[in-house]
This record gives C-alpha cells, sequence and structure tokens, in this order.
C-alpha cells in the first residue's frame, strides 16, 4: 500500500492511494495560491493597472524577462493571463487510476487537467451538491478568465535561472513549472460528464476488492470524508471538516473508527479566529459603513458561507434599521447556486430538513429575492446597471480578487475611505490579496469565517478514532510560520504521525494477512475435522479455487479431468493429484502399530530397539520399517500392494487431519 | 440452509412480512381502499397472537405514499402498537402524512365514521420514521440492513434491498421502467438476492408506446370540450396529476386552447411545491431545466371552486381522490354522470368495491352508500397511466438484479400465472404467487464464509502460474491446498504448516522406499521416459547421476549385465505421485517378466 502526494497544499489536496491492486485518487484539488503573483483581470479597463511600470532589476538595466512583469508600489506582479497549479503529473501514470473520489466541491477543480490530459480512464464518484456546486465553481472560474481580452501567457521569468533573481516573494513561489493556464467550458463538460453520483454512507464497489463509503463531513452541501476498505484494512481520509452547527448536515465519525491508516488534511486555515465572533465583527464593521454612506464588498465564492450570511445579515440588517439597504449577489451562477441550494433538503442539518415538509424551502434567501431585498445578477453588464443603487452591500467573486466582478469594484470603491472590504473567505492571505490595488483608501476588515475543525479539535478526533497510523500534510507537524510560538497547532498523535511533500511517495505499513473466502455447501459436507487441540478443529482441504469479482469461492474440485468429454488427454500422460489429501502428526505407538499389523494378516514381524526408536522388521517379505519419533521409513522390495496395505495400517495408527 | 418466509397479509393492499436469519420485516402496511369497515386495515392478529407488534417485528419498510402502501401505518403502530423503526424516503415522509390526513378527514368527519386513527396519531407515527436516502446503507442493528434505489412509480418511491449475511431479498414496492414527463425509470444494480418480490400489475399488458397514449388521451380530452363537455380525471394529489397537468399544460400552449383547467385546490398546490423542494427526485431532464423554468409552475391550470361545478360549457377538472371512492372526484361524478357530453377518465388501476372499478367494469347503474342510484351516461375511458412496469420491464429488472427466486404480488391471477411460466422459462428461476395470507418458504443455500490467509492465497497464485491478482484465465482450474483451522465459531483457511505451528503438532514425516529391477537402461533413458510422461512435474537431473520428479527421489542401487535396480523413494505429501511413478517403472519396463 503507497500514498502518492501530488500536492502539498493541506487545503487542497490531490492524494493517491494503492490498495490491494486498485489505485484510488482522493481529491483533485486546483492550488489557487499562484494567483498572488498576477495582476488582476480588469473587467472594464483600468488606466491604473496599464499605467503600472515594468519592473526593472536595476534603475538602468532592461530587465531580461521584456514586459512580463510589473511593480506595484514595490511589489512584484506577473501580467499575463492567470495560471493556477496543478497536481504534479510525473509521480505516477495518471492513465492506471481506476477512480476518483471527491470530498467536497472545493477539492475537484483540478479535475479536467486530470480526466482530459493524462489519458485517465476511471471513473469518479462525488455526491450530488458536490456535482452541481462544483460544476458552478469552474463555469464561473472558466468565464471570468474567458470575458476578459486575451493576454499573453507569460514564460521567461519562470526560468529556473532567472526567477531566483526576481525579488520576493515571487522568487518563493512553489511548483512554478505545475502552473496552467485555465480550462475551457468544453473540458469542464468532458470532465464533468465522468462523474457519477454517490450517497452518504453508500458502499461503492471497486472492482469487489474495496468498498468506498462516503461520509458526510459537516462542511457544506454535499461535503464528505471517504472510508476506503476491503474486508479486513480500512483507510480513512478526512478532508474539510466541521463540527460547527451550520446548514449541512453534521459530521457521521462513527465508521472511521479503528482504521489502519488515517490521511488527515483541511483543517483551519485560520485557527486562531472564531467564526462566531467574526460574524459579529462583520455586522457590526457593515452597518458602521452603511451608516456612513459608504458600501461594503464582500468577496466571495458563490455557495457555502455567503446561505448563512443572508440569513444572519438579513436578520441582522433588519434590527439594525438597514432593511432598505439593498444586497447584490453577482456572479455567472448565482441563479443556479440559490436555486440548486433549496432541492439538497436531505444533505442539510435536520432544522432546514424538516422545513421541506412544511412544505417550505430550506434557505431564507428565496423569500429575500421575492420581496426584492437580496438582488442577484449574473454579472455588473445589462440589468444590474439599472437597478445599481447605493449604499449597498456586493456579494461577488473572486476571493482572490484577481478575477471577477470583485476587481471592478476594488476599482470603483477603492479610492474612497467611506466604503470598507470585508473579507470572509480563509484561502487567501487578505494583505496579499490587497497588495495589486495599493495604495488604497478604502477600508480593509479581515473576518475570516471557516466552518473547518481546527486543530485542537482534530487532535481530539484522532484520539476518538485510534487509528494505527496517521498521514499528515508536511506543514501540521510544525507551528505555522505566522505563529512560531503557538506549538498548539499541529497535529500530535501516538504513535507519531508520518508527514507528506509534494511528489513523494510514501509507502504505508500495512501488511494484509486476511481475505475472505466463500466454502460451498458441497465442499463443506466432504470435510471430516479433528479436534486436534482442545476446540480446535482442523481439516485439510482440496477444492477448485473460484476468483469472480475479486470475490473467492472454494468449491468441489471436478471429478476426474480425463472424464471431461471432448477433451481426451493423450493416454501417455499420467495425472496425480500433487496435494496430500491429510496430514499425520504426533509419534506411533509401536505396540498398537503391531497390533493392527496383525489385525491385517500381517504377523510374521520382528520389532528391534534401534538407537532412535524401533525397527521393524518383516522377515518373508524382506521389508523395514524403521520408525523414531516423528517420521517412519518403510523399505519396500518391488511389492507395492504390501507396500500400500503397511501404508493404511501406519495412517490407521497417527492422529491426522 | 436458512429460508426465507413470506407471508401477504393481504391482497389488494400491500402488506407483506418477510422473515429470513432470524429478522422480521413488515413490507408496506397498506389500506384497502374498497372497504369501509375493519377489513380495511390488514389483520395483525397473524403476528400478534404471539406477542406484541414490537417483540416480532424489527422494522416496517414503506416503499412510497400511496395509501394501498402507507395507509395502515398510524393504526398499526398507534393503535395495534408498535414502536420500532419504520423507513421510508424524504419525499415520503413529507407526503405521506397529508395524504393521511386528507384520507381521514374525509373517513371521519365527512363519513362520521368511528375507530379510525387521529391526527395526532399520524403526528406520533411519523415520529418513528427513520428517513432512507437513495443508495444510502442503513444498518437497522448489526445485522440487518437495508438500502433504498430509484424506483419512478411516485415522488419519492424506492425499491428496497434487505441485506443479513450473505442472504438479502428486494422488494419493489411499485416501480416503473420507463421514464415518464416527470419522473425517471427504476433502476437496481446487479445485487443477485436470494429473493425478489415484484409488484405485478400489470403482468401481462405490454403497453403501446408512451407516446400514443399521450396522444389517445389528448385526442379524447380535446373531442369532448369540442362538443362542450365535461372532463372529470379522478386522480390522486400527487404523482400521476403532475404528469398529466404537464401534458395539459403544453398541449393547451400549443393549441392555443381556451377552455378552463381546473385542480382541486388545497393538496395541489402544496403538492406542486413538494415537486418544487423535491425536483432531485423528478428526471433527468426537469432537473437540468429547472433553474430557468420551473415545471410545476403552472399558466393555464388554476384552482378549482365548488361553485364552477355548475358552469356552462366545457371544462376539464383534476379532482381527487382517484379511484372514484369519496370526495370532490366523487361529488362532480355524481353530478356529470348523467350527462351522456361528458367524459370521465380513470388514468389508473382501481382496487375492488370502488365506485371506479365499477365503472371500469362497464356497470351503467351504480347504488352509492346512501342507497341514491346513478345512472351513469357519460362517456367512461380508461387509460393505464399508472406508472407501474409492465411485464417487460418486470423482466427488465429480473435481468437487472439477477435474483435466485422471484415471488410475484399484486395483480390478476391469470395474468400473474402467464408472467410466472414466461419467467421460469426464460430465466430458469423459480418463481411463485402466493394467495392471500399462505405463508411461502424459499430455501436457500448460502456458503461457508471464512477467512484465508493471504499467504496461502499468493503461493497457490504463485503455483498456478497466475499473477498475484489470481484472476487471468478463468478458465484454467485453479485448485487450492490448505488447512481449514475452526475455533470459537471462527473459520480459517491457512497453511499445512502453520495450522501444525498454531495447534503445537508436529509433522510425523512417513518416507516409502521400494526397489524396482529394470533391464539394463541408461539415466539418461529414464530421464526422456519421465519427462514425457509426467508433463506437469518437474524431472530433474541431479549432479550425483539420480533423477528427481517434484520430490520423488530415483538412483540406481545395482548396476549390472542383467539389469539395473533402482530405488524409488518419496514422502507420504508425494504419495499418489510416487506410487504411481513406481507402478508405471514396474509395469513399463519390467512387461517381459511380470511379478
Amino acid at each position: 500500500m503507497k500514498l502518492y502526494c501530488l500536492s502539498s497544499q493541506p487545503n487542497a489536496p490531490c492524494l493517491v492511494l494503492t490498495f490491494k491492486d486498485c489505485t484510488v485518487m482522493l481529491d483533485c484539488s486546483l492550488d489557487m495560491s499562484s494567483l498572488m503573483h498576477f495582476l488582476p483581470l480588469p473587467v472594464v479597463h483600468s488606466e491604473r493597472l496599464t499605467k503600472l511600470p515594468i519592473w526593472k532589476p536595476y534603475e538602468d538595466k532592461e530587465s531580461c524577462v521584456g514586459k512580463e512583469l510589473k511593480d506595484c508600489g514595490g511589489h512584484v506582479f506577473v501580467d499575463s493571463s492567470l495560471e493556477f497549479c496543478t497536481p504534479e503529473t510525473g509521480l505516477l501514470d495518471l492513465s492506471t487510476v481506476d477512480v476518483i473520489l471527491i470530498s467536497n466541491y472545493h477539492t475537484m477543480l483540478a479535475l479536467p487537467f486530470i480526466t482530459e490530459y493524462t489519458g485517465f480512464r476511471g471513473a469518479i464518484y462525488a455526491t450530488e451538491p458536490t456535482l452541481q456546486t462544483g460544476r458552478q465553481l469552474m463555469e464561473e472560474l472558466v468565464e471570468y478568465c474567458e470575458r476578459v481580452p486575451k493576454l499573453q501567457p507569460a514564460t521567461k521569468w519562470k526560468q529556473p535561472d532567472i526567477i531566483k533573481t526576481l525579488p520576493s516573494p515571487l522568487r518563493e513561489a512553489q511548483n512554478v513549472p505545475s502552473w496552467r493556464k485555465c480550462y475551457s467550458k468544453h473540458d469542464v463538460n468532458a470532465a464533468l460528464s465522468k462523474v457519477r453520483f454517490a450517497g452518504y454512507a453508500e458502499r461503492l464497489n471497486l472492482y469487489g476488492a474495496l468498498t468506498m463509503i462516503p461520509l458526510s463531513s459537516g462542511y457544506c452541501i454535499g461535503s464528505c470524508n471517504w472510508v476506503i476498505q476491503s474486508e479486513y484494512e480500512k483507510v480513512t481520509y478526512i478532508s474539510g471538516s466541521s463540527l460547527l452547527t451550520t446548514h449541512p448536515l453534521p459530521m457521521d465519525t462513527a465508521p472511521m473508527k479503528n482504521s489502519d491508516v488515517l490521511v488527515l488534511t483541511g483543517l483551519n486555515q485560520t485557527p486562531t479566529y472564531n467564526p462566531d465572533s467574526m460574524l459579529g465583527e462583520f455586522c457590526s464593521n457593515l452597518a458602521v459603513t452603511i451608516k456612513n454612506g459608504g458600501n461594503v464588498l464582500v468577496p466571495c465564492c458563490p455557495s457555502g458561507v455567503i446561505y448563512d450570511l443572508f440569513e444572519c445579515l438579513s436578520a441582522f440588517m433588519d434590527s439594525a434599521g438597514l432593511t432598505q439597504t439593498p444586497m447584490y449577489f453577482i456572479s455567472p451562477v448565482a441563479d443556479s447556486s440559490l436555486a440548486y441550494s433549496q432541492i439538497f433538503a436531505e444533505w442539510l442539518c435536520i432544522s432546514k430538513q424538516s422545513k421541506v415538509y412544511l412544505p417550505e424551502p430550506p434557505f431564507p434567501h428565496s423569500e429575500l429575492v421575492k420581496n426584492g431585498r437580496l438582488k442577484h445578477f449574473p454579472s455588473i453588464h445589462g440589468d444590474f446597471s439599472n437597478q445599481f443603487k447605493t449604499p449597498c452591500v456586493v456579494f461577488t467573486g473572486h476571493p482572490s480578487l484577481r478575477l471577477g466582478d470583485a476587481v471592478h469594484f476594488m476599482e470603483l470603491w477603492g479610492k474612497s475611505s467611506a466604503n470598507t472590504i470585508i473579507f470572509t473567505e480563509p484561502s487567501f492571505n487578505y494583505l496579499d490579496a490587497l497588495a495589486p490595488y495599493q495604495p488604497l483608501a478604502m477600508k480593509a476588515c479581515y473576518c475570516p469565517i471557516d466552518p473547518t475543525m481546527n486543530f485542537t479539535q482534530a487532535n481530539k478526533l484522532i484520539k476518538d478514532l485510534k487509528p494505527l497510523h496517521v498521514v499528515i500534510p508536511e506543514s501540521y507537524t510544525s507551528s505555522p510560520t505566522m505563529l512560531p510560538h503557538r506549538n498548539d497547532l499541529v497535529v500530535e498523535t501516538d504513535p507519531p504521525p508520518t508527514p507528506y511533500r509534494r511528489a513523494e511517495v510514501l509507502p504505508l505499513p500495512i501488511r494484509r494477512r486476511y481475505e475472505k473466502i466463500e466454502i460451498t455447501q458441497e465442499l463443506a459436507s466432504t470435510l471430516t475435522p479433528t479436534e486436534v487441540k482442545a476446540g480446535v478443529f482442523v481439516s485439510t482441504v482440496n477444492g477448485a479455487l473460484i476468483v469472480k469479482d475479486n470475490k473467492y469461492m472454494l468449491q468441489p474440485l471436478p471429478k476426474s479431468q480425463s472424464a471431461v468429454p471432448g477433451k481426451k488427454r493423450k493416454r501417455e500422460e499420467e495425472v496425480v493429484t500433487k496435494q496430500p489429501k491429510h496430514y499425520v502428526y504426533g509419534n506411533l505407538d509401536i505396540d498398537e502399530f503391531v497390533q493392527n499389523l496383525a489385525k491385517n494378516g500381517i504377523t510374521d514381524v520382528k520389532v528391534e530397539d534401534s538407537p532412535g526408536g524401533h525397527i521393524v522388521h518383516l522377515q518373508s517379505e524382506d521389508t523395514i520399517i524403521q520408525i523414531e519419533d516423528g517420521s517412519t521409513h518403510i523399505f519396500c522390495e518391488g511389492n507395492e500392494a504390501l507396500r500400500v496395505k503397511l501404508r493404511d495400517v501406519l495412517i490407521s495408527c497417527l492422529p491426522k487431519f | 440452509m436458512a429460508e426465507i418466509k413470506v407471508v401477504p397479509l393481504d391482497v389488494g393492499r400491500s402488506c407483506i412480512l418477510v422473515s429470513f436469519g432470524g429478522k422480521n420485516i413488515m413490507l408496506d402496511c397498506g389500506m384497502h381502499m374498497g372497504y369501509n369497515d375493519e377489513r380495511r386495515f390488514p389483520d395483525f392478529s397473524y403476528i400478534t397472537r404471539t406477542g406484541t407488534l414490537s417483540e416480532h417485528l424489527d422494522c416496517v419498510i414503506i416503499s412510497h405514499f400511496h395509501l394501498d402502501h402507507c395507509g395502515a401505518l398510524p393504526y398499526m403502530s398507534e393503535m395495534v402498537g408498535f414502536d420500532g423503526p419504520i423507513y421510508m424516503t424524504h419525499p415520503t415522509k413529507a407526503i405521506c402524512p397529508i395524504l393521511l390526513e386528507d384520507y381521514r378527514k374525509i373517513t371521519v368527519e365527512k363519513k362520521g365514521e368511528t375507530n379510525f386513527f387521529t391526527s395526532q396519531m399520524i403526528k406520533d407515527c411519523m415520529k418513528k420514521v427513520v428517513v432512507v436516502n437513495l443508495h444510502q446503507t442503513v444498518q437497522v442493528d448489526s445485522e440487518l440492513e437495508i438500502k433504498a434505489y430509484y424506483a419512478g412509480h411516485v415522488l419519492g418511491a424506492a425499491l428496497f434491498r434487505m441485506k443479513i449475511g450473505s442472504q438479502s431479498v428486494v422488494y419493489t414496492g411499485d416501480y416503473n421502467m420507463t421514464p415518464d414527463r416527470h419522473l425517471g425509470s427504476a433502476w437496481i444494480d446487479k445485487c443477485r438476492p436470494d429473493l425478489l418480490i415484484t409488484e405485478s400489475t400489470y403482468a401481462t399488458t405490454i403497453r403501446d408506446s408512451k407516446r400514443c397514449r399521450e396522444r389517445d388521451f389528448l385526442k379524447k380530452v380535446h373531442e369532448c370540450i369540442e362538443k362542450g363537455g365535461k372532463v372529470l380525471i379522478p386522480v390522486f394529489a400527487l404523482g400521476r396529476a403532475q404528469e398529466l397537468c404537464i401534458l395539459l399544460e403544453t398541449f393547451w400552449d400549443r393549441m392555443n386552447l381556451k377552455a378552463p383547467i381546473y385542480f382541486s385546490t388545497g393538496l395541489t398546490e402544496k403538492a406542486n411545491h413538494y415537486y418544487k423542494l423535491f425536483i432531485t427526485w423528478t428526471n433527468q431532464k426537469i432537473r437540468e431545466t429547472f433553474v430557468q423554468r420551473n415545471m410545476f409552475e403552472f399558466r393555464h391550470i388554476k384552482p378549482f371552486d365548488r361553485a364552477y361545478s355548475d358552469n356552462p360549457g366545457p371544462m376539464v377538472v383534476f379532482a381527487t381522490p382517484g379511484m372514484l371512492h369519496g370526495g370532490l372526484s366523487l361529488q362532480l361524478f355524481k353530478k356529470w354522470a348523467p350527462n351522456e357530453k361528458n367524459m370521465v377518465i380513470m388514468p389508473g388501476y382501481c382496487v375492488a368495491g370502488t365506485v371506479g372499478h365499477k365503472i371500469l367494469n362497464g356497470q351503467r347503474k351504480i347504488e352509492l352508500e346512501t342507497r341514491q342510484i346513478i345512472d351513469v351516461k357519460l362517456s367512461v375511458q380508461y387509460m393505464s397511466f399508472s406508472a407501474h412496469a409492465d411485464a417487460k420491464g418486470i423482466m427488465q429488472l429480473i435481468r437487472q438484479c439477477e435474483p435466485k427466486n422471484v415471488m410475484l404480488v399484486h395483480g390478476e391471477a391469470k395474468k400473474m400465472e402467464f408472467l410466472k411460466q414466461k419467467i421460469t422459462q426464460e430465466f430458469g428461476i423459480d418463481c411463485s404467487m402466493p394467495a392471500n395470507g399462505e405463508t411461502v418458504s424459499i430455501p436457500s443455500q448460502s456458503n461457508i464464509a471464512a477467512d484465508i490467509s493471504v499467504n496461502l492465497l499468493k503461493r497457490n497464485a504463485a503455483l498456478a502460474g497466475l499473477s498475484s491478482s489470481l484472476s487471468t484465465d478463468p478458465k484454467k482450474l485453479c485448485t487450492l491446498h490448505g488447512v481449514l483451522v475452526m475455533q470459537d465459531h471462527g473459520m480459517k483457511l491457512i497453511e499445512p504448516s502453520q495450522a501444525l505451528k498454531e495447534c503445537n503438532a508436529s509433522e510425523h514425516e512417513i518416507r516409502f522406499t521400494s526397489t524396482v529391477s529394470l533391464p539394463p537402461v541408461s539415466m539418461d533413458a529414464l530421464y526422456k521416459t519421465l519427462k514425457q510422461r509426467f508433463t506437469g512435474h518437474t524431472v530433474q537431473h541431479t549432479s550425483d547421476g539420480s533423477l528427481v520428479v517434484d520430490s520423488v527421489l530415483i538412483k540406481t542401487a545395482n548396476e549390472s549385465d542383467e539389469g539395473t535396480d533402482v530405488l524409488v523413494s518419496w514422502p507420504y505429501q508425494d504419495e499418489e505421485l510416487g506410487s504411481s511413478l513406481f507402478s508405471m517403472l514396474q509395469s513399463r519396463f519390467c512387461k517381459t517378466e511380470p511379478q
């Protein structure tokens, strides 16, 4: 059993597990941290961005990377089409992957790169909400990338000898050779057409060898963790999971107990921020801004926490007398996101689930849309410009501030200190996100709302689950670089966890010892077990092994092979069974043996003592039987009939099974 | 070994008791719509004579929300008394209590009947419901697990598989194998159950294509309203009604028709709401387009008001309930029946005893409970829109799941008999169709489960010259030799040496050495002969001039001009080879001088 690590970013996992001749990919995430090194893609022409100076290493020297890099307040950015860090593809032949298991809609965005460009022929499993929401995220990404004028890709700066001469943080950019530009709409459709639906606690079967079970992870609609097991071994893969009570169905941990291996990823990215107090801070900042006539920009993902935000904010704004302030939700997939969230009741927490029995939609945002409090638009163009009223709250993508309509609002509102941008998504450092917009007059609030498990919860969970081995991304073994003194922000287990790094192959210490087999009634009825030890019954078995769908079955051996019609054996060939019918053990009682010989008509025997035991001499036949502790040797002249008789008497005097 | 026992508690409604692996499961708990006395509920005394229902039953499974499948549930759980789990899907849990309440109102409040369950009982009963998602494996207890599959009969309808150890039973409830305007078709995996219990309502009808039936329906409706007649379509609030609404809605659009279409209120609007919230349970087309246009928001279909029933001119009215056994549909029927311009279209199966069943059988005078006699002059049309599997569909499901036995329930005996023959012929499996209350025992032989050491498996694989996966050539016989050790109810197959070790026993080694006198022959010649004869074995020349065939040793003891004395020596483990080799040498080389 081996684990291949195709991505080391703990919140953008992509791993491959080989187990019982099956190759299983666990998640297929796109690492978007690369976006931080690029200039934003403006929705409408931006004077400011085009006028940024070209970066030069020295005042007087021309750069060898041409116009690829731009300088914004001392920070260097790549000016090209955006690129995303894809999983490692050189570590193993990805066409051998049998199945890809997806945990949630955030961890599937690299699928087209794997399924369309590596010869992949397997199946993909995801829950229905994961597929639908994942499709929305991918479509949004493609739309954001494609609707702006095409930019030239930049390649010169990537050369290894040039990168190291560049200023930080570009110099430290990770895994640059794996950076790719976005896929197309066609790639998305082709990749997602390979997805099959999985339901919580469904037992999915892989070639009869493995059972794969998705379990609710409590993180977002349809999110899951995976248990991959054979009859005797169990591997648990925990991806983004939450123990908080928000809208998704709570986390199901019981079936993950006593795993042989536990792979843990997707822990909280902002463990020092409490989601509840962040929500409070979010609300008070919003209220202050609106009351001062400013606007609020919330860069966000089009699904997930925003459903909770809509619900909480509308209630808060009512109580703060801001009922008239409009909320705008702008995304190419805003309408599907809102519609789909209402039809996945069975994937939601019990209180939301029970609403459909009334029948009412699970989330209140249908009501907010109906009475005009929440307005949604595919983009800032068209209808939106007619209905746009300030002050307002705008929810739009992308949280990286490098693409999407958020870029436009940054250019529009950035110059005024009355406006506020509130960051809720934990996946990007907000200062890095803001860097290409500096200098900025707008207020920036950082209120990350990350519902995922923190380190304390994870350590406690591991203790409860009692896995034999724990495997984690390397970064979980030491305190975060930004908080070196917080040595509680690590995963600690006993025995210590095995860390993984990108492009590494970890052998997992699992020895398979047993497999299940079925014995047919027909064969079983021919067995006559012997009680060899008190309570232990033993029988030798010779059977025909049938292997079907990796399931083993033992049935009686076919009668005689030569009896098979139309398949005559050559007369000359001897057919013998190679295996003994039973085993004899222990020692021979010489007196009993002689008595039994007599019973079978062999009386002409002479017993002599020998150094190791006895020698029985059948004088008339010139036959000698040498008996020692644990062994008997019969020396016969050519009389086969006698030998067989002696053999049978001998066997009858020995214990056997 | 263990048998599977099935007792249908009644025909005309679904309520089946299945017992296997030491568990008792009740499949559906339906009400008989044709009776108005205690006979409408199943007779649970069959179970309760040996104790309470809770003691006897491990769980109840409800396949879908039709009352002939769930109508007796509150009676059973609250009046007879059952506290165990009741399993059903989400939509069934949402819709079932509404239909129960609706039916209760008609029976108790309108007809003034007593000895019927109350609203509170329906609520208490629903508290015992455990929701099952499609394909989720639900562990009822440590042994019994159940799994639901899509059935496509009505919103939320499911097929159920129950499994205990290696034995399993599939119960279909009602299902449909052809996707319709709002639902998809039933699907099940190749789960090879020991028994498939399938409905066979349309056992012999191979229904003509869906499109023809739809055209026929639209033509009849159109003709009737052209003549100024009124069309009554008795339906259940959920299910067929929505499909027919979608059908009429698009037809009215296309033909630009003006005649009003009404839908009896209350239940219906709510019903459409359920369809909107449970879109994931409808067919692919509706699911893919619901963001742009929700198919369950109708433009031409308006809520019905009782006052409209006397309006002049044509109209189409969908009214509940579906078998004309009460409520608005019966009221409208009474009013419209005497006019031959009008038409009633029965879009589904009707249980014997109901007015629907009577008029479908051609009865032209109907006597109601009030002794009132209705003259049936209007045109009576039957359209089999009920989403049941037809004979072809049933065969298809059997092919999908490959059961070892089939049992038919629901339907007319003669037709079922025909289907039964067809199943036995085509699949070569047993098929039964039990009468009411008759116990059917299905013998089922199950294999014995054991553990096998991976080392033993791998060694056998290596011996057979196969790769580690063992599955290279399915036709080649792969023999397995091992030792079965039984201890503390556990069984494992291990290597002989390990078995001896575990039992603290050491093998008693037996060796045979026999002498045979051969005519002068070189070891090389002997080698060639043996190599030819024992192709399946390794024949080797050793350095000291002896021959080895597997573990059998052949050695020259005495060589002279007259002949060679050869020693053949083998361990007991290779007895068969040793003795046959020895006999071969004896018979082949000593033919001239027989012993």
